[in-house]
């Protein structure tokens, strides 16, 4: 039997697919939560050791980022817009540039671990075993906390790549354009766990 | 065509044939049955090791094992019982089939990330698996993962923690999907207060999954972080806190008791009232404390960790939350037996089963009470009280709420009828050889036997012989069981569309279901358990 004969013509409910997204991004905050928690307990129980690791700490590379990741959320809310006024190659360019500054973050983060590794400032170097063990914790929190961070801005552009595609193709509806609309979503999220990552690390000093 | 004699679920009616149109199914049929054989599959083998561990505490057969085989087999029956039996089992096995059937809709809301996260389960059980048998043997940690031995020990944790982190994606995944699926198709004209309370219990067993999972999934990257790189958060070598640790497993692993409980309390709420024909006694109440038990459930974590070194006034505060979570359990229990009161009761199997599982599950309840008391906690710590306690709630409590809901869901599953004799005969054993093993754990708890141990003082030698000998009879009485359903799959007597004259959607359809569940999408009209006058239509 075919099943196109017994099914009814597909059902599609946008709102459930909102619906999900926003179940999804609360797993990750809590995701995140979790390691939220272990730094507020730590800072607690170290409050001299954070501040002493925080001076640490490249403030004016970490706030460039923040910047840098902002303008991203902007580019990408405003290919949204682009796209539900039906203006295909701009809203194309908006996702584009979206990726190209989710790269630079990424670039910009490499340089920073770089040069903290470089310091002998990383979990399992002689240099920081010798650090009161507030300073051991806070750079485990730090590479964990931007660590993860940072994959989740690689799956950001790994989504909006394939999004920039749809976009390309007119796969994505300006009627209904959940996908990319959820895809947006996702690159917040990962916006705002940042925002809250640069002052737990950056300005602990 | 099955025995029903119109085409099912069952059969292959899509472009594909054979394996390939049951690995990629989208059906939530179908899905549902993955997960039943698959965690079946994990119940029996988690329940030779049982078996294995019994039988090492016989004299006789103690040197069957050594030491740290011993722990090694703790662990893997823990985390096989628990992550690919008992957390997965009835949302993932009854959720997906039952879930859509009984609020009338066609599947459930995202089809295909079901699908994913049935492959997620399969990966994640993979990977635990795996890990027994790669590197340096398997983890030998208890199911629990406690840093910071679980960060020292040479043996496979890495793998195994990753497995369980994968496994939660599942989790997670399906909790999404049963929300949306709950909160979006519903059947014209079913309000919520018009849901059955299976539906009820998932929904709020799907809360669960959404918000605590992650906190697991955070604790465990932790775990393997530590091991691989020495980020150091649980290590108190380099500044962590094992303590920590501690509070953010029970954070994830207490709520993850009630996933296993809700919707076995779910099932027993459907059960009762088809074979009392009347309607449930206090079904707000029955509603609202799954969701009430799903909230403060979230909040007693601490329990586990009376002797860990808390400040008096945190234990002070989790042995009160504790008392607390007893009482919407209470509630679900009196308003059951008020069920009852009155009804005209037509005494088969899946009830006898349902009762079964509040008879076990009180006895559960009322001990895990007595541990959130302080001062008893104290003595009770780490005894094979804690362990014939746990047994009797996710045994005694899921265990038989799945074996009932199995009863009373497979002739709508496979549209056959299994022998109601050997249902009662299976009882018999199963019901004796429980209560000898754990009732058992319970006492020897009580004069002092620590769990977790490879030998034990000769004062405790006839408990663990009654013990073991328990063990044997319900492995008996699972054999007869499980031998009498896989009989019925194939060569049962033909069940018909409600066999128990059940008043919920799922019995309007034919059995098997067809691929599009309803052959006219259902509108409803009444309350889901309404018997005598107007009953049927």
């Amino acid at each position: 039997m075919n099943l196109e004969a017994v099914l009814p013509h597909e059902h599609r409910d946008d709102f459930a697919g909102k619906l999900g997204m926003w179940l999804f991004l609360l797993t990750e905050i809590l995701f995140f939560s979790g390691l939220f928690l272990c730094y507020s307990y730590l800072r607690a129980k170290y409050p001299a050791d954070f501040h002493q690791a925080g001076s640490d700490m490249n403030v004016v590379l970490g706030v460039a980022n923040t910047i840098v990741l902002l303008t991203s959320s902007l580019t990408l809310a405003a290919g949204i817009v682009a796209i539900q006024r039906r203006r295909r190659r701009l809203a194309l360019g908006c996702v584009l540039a979206t990726i190209l500054l989710g790269l630079v973050f990424l670039v910009d983060k490499a340089v920073e671990w770089t040069a903290e590794i470089h310091h002998g400032l990383y979990p399992g170097a002689s240099h920081l075993a010798r650090q009161p063990p507030g300073v051991q914790v806070f750079f485990g929190l730090y590479y964990t906390m931007t660590g993860l961070h940072g994959l989740h801005v690689i799956a950001g552009i790994s989504v909006l790549s394939v999004m920039a595609v749809w976009v390309a193709r007119g796969r994505i509806e300006p009627d209904r354009p959940l996908a990319l609309e959820n895809s947006g979503l996702f690159w917040h999220l990962v916006d705002v766990v940042w925002i809250f990552l640069l002052p737990l690390f950056y300005l602990a000093a | 065509m099955s025995a029903a004699g119109h085409p099912s679920f069952l059969d292959d009616t899509g472009p594909r044939k054979g394996v390939l149109a049951w690995i990629l199914s989208t059906d939530h049929k179908r899905i549902g049955l993955l997960y039943l054989y698959a965690s079946l599959g994990f119940f029996f083998a988690g329940a030779l090791i049982g078996l294995v561990m019994r039988l090492v505490q016989l004299d006789r057969f103690h040197h069957l094992v050594g030491a740290q085989t011993y722990n090694a087999l703790f662990t893997v029956h823990g985390v096989v019982m628990i992550f690919l039996f008992v957390i997965p089992g009835l949302p993932a096995v009854f959720g997906n089939f039952m879930l859509p059937l009984l609020i009338g809709a066609q599947d459930v809301a995202f089809p295909r990330l079901n699908l994913a996260s049935w492959y997620f389960y399969m990966a994640g059980a993979a990977i635990a698996l795996a890990s027994l048998f790669l590197g340096h043997g398997p983890p030998d940690t208890g199911w629990s993962f406690y840093a910071p031995f679980s960060l020292r020990t040479g043996t496979n944790v890495t793998l195994a923690v990753f497995g369980a982190f994968v496994l939660g994606f599942s989790s997670m995944l399906t909790g999404i999907n049963f929300i949306t699926t709950i909160h979006r198709l519903r059947a014209p004209g079913m309000t919520w207060f018009r849901m059955p309370l299976f539906p009820w219990s998932i929904y709020a067993t799907s809360w669960i999954q959404v918000l605590a999972t992650p906190i697991l999934a955070t604790t465990l990257m932790l775990v393997m972080l530590e091991r691989i790189a020495g980020v150091g958060i649980f290590d108190p070598a380099r500044g962590g806190d094992p303590l920590l640790y501690q509070h953010m497993f029970w954070i994830y692993s207490h709520p993850a008791v009630y996933i296993m409980i809700l919707p076995a309390m779910g099932v027993i709420t459907e059960i009762l009232p088809t074979f009392a024909r009347r309607t449930i006694f206090g079904y707000k109440a029955i509603a609202f404390s799954s969701i009430g038990i799903a909230a403060v459930g979230s909040l007693v974590w601490g329990h586990h960790m009376f002797t860990s070194g808390m400040s008096p006034f945190a234990n002070l505060l989790f042995s009160l939350l504790t008392m607390i979570v007893a009482v919407p359990s209470a509630i679900k229990v009196f308003n059951w037996t008020a069920t009852l009161y009155k009804g005209s009761i037509d005494f088969q199997p899946p009830l006898l089963y349902a009762l079964t599982f509040i008879f076990l599950f009180s006895i559960g309840g009322l001990t895990g009470v007595m541990q959130g008391a302080l001062a008893v906690n104290v003595h009770l710590h780490d005894t094979y009280f804690i362990v014939g306690h746990f047994h009797y709630v996710m045994f005694g409590g899921t265990g038989f709420g799945f074996f009932a809901a199995l009863l009373y869901w497979f002739p709508k599953m496979f549209g056959r009828m299994y022998s109601k004799t050997a249902a009662w005969i299976a009882w018999v054993p199963m019901f004796i050889g429980f209560n000898m093993l754990y009732f058992t754990m319970l006492v020897l708890g009580l004069e002092g036997m620590p769990r977790r141990y490879y030998n034990h003082l000769p004062v405790f030698n006839t408990g663990h012989e009654v013990a073991t000998v328990g063990s044997w009879i319900l492995v008996l009485g699972l054999v007869i069981f499980f031998a009498n359903l896989a009989y019925a799959r194939f060569y049962g007597a033909e069940a018909g569309p409600a066999p128990w004259g059940g008043s919920t959607l799922e019995w309007t359809t034919p059995s098997p279901p067809p691929v599009e569940n309803f052959p006219e999408p259902p509108v409803v009209t009444r309350g889901p358990y309404v018997y005598g006058l107007g009953a049927r239509p």
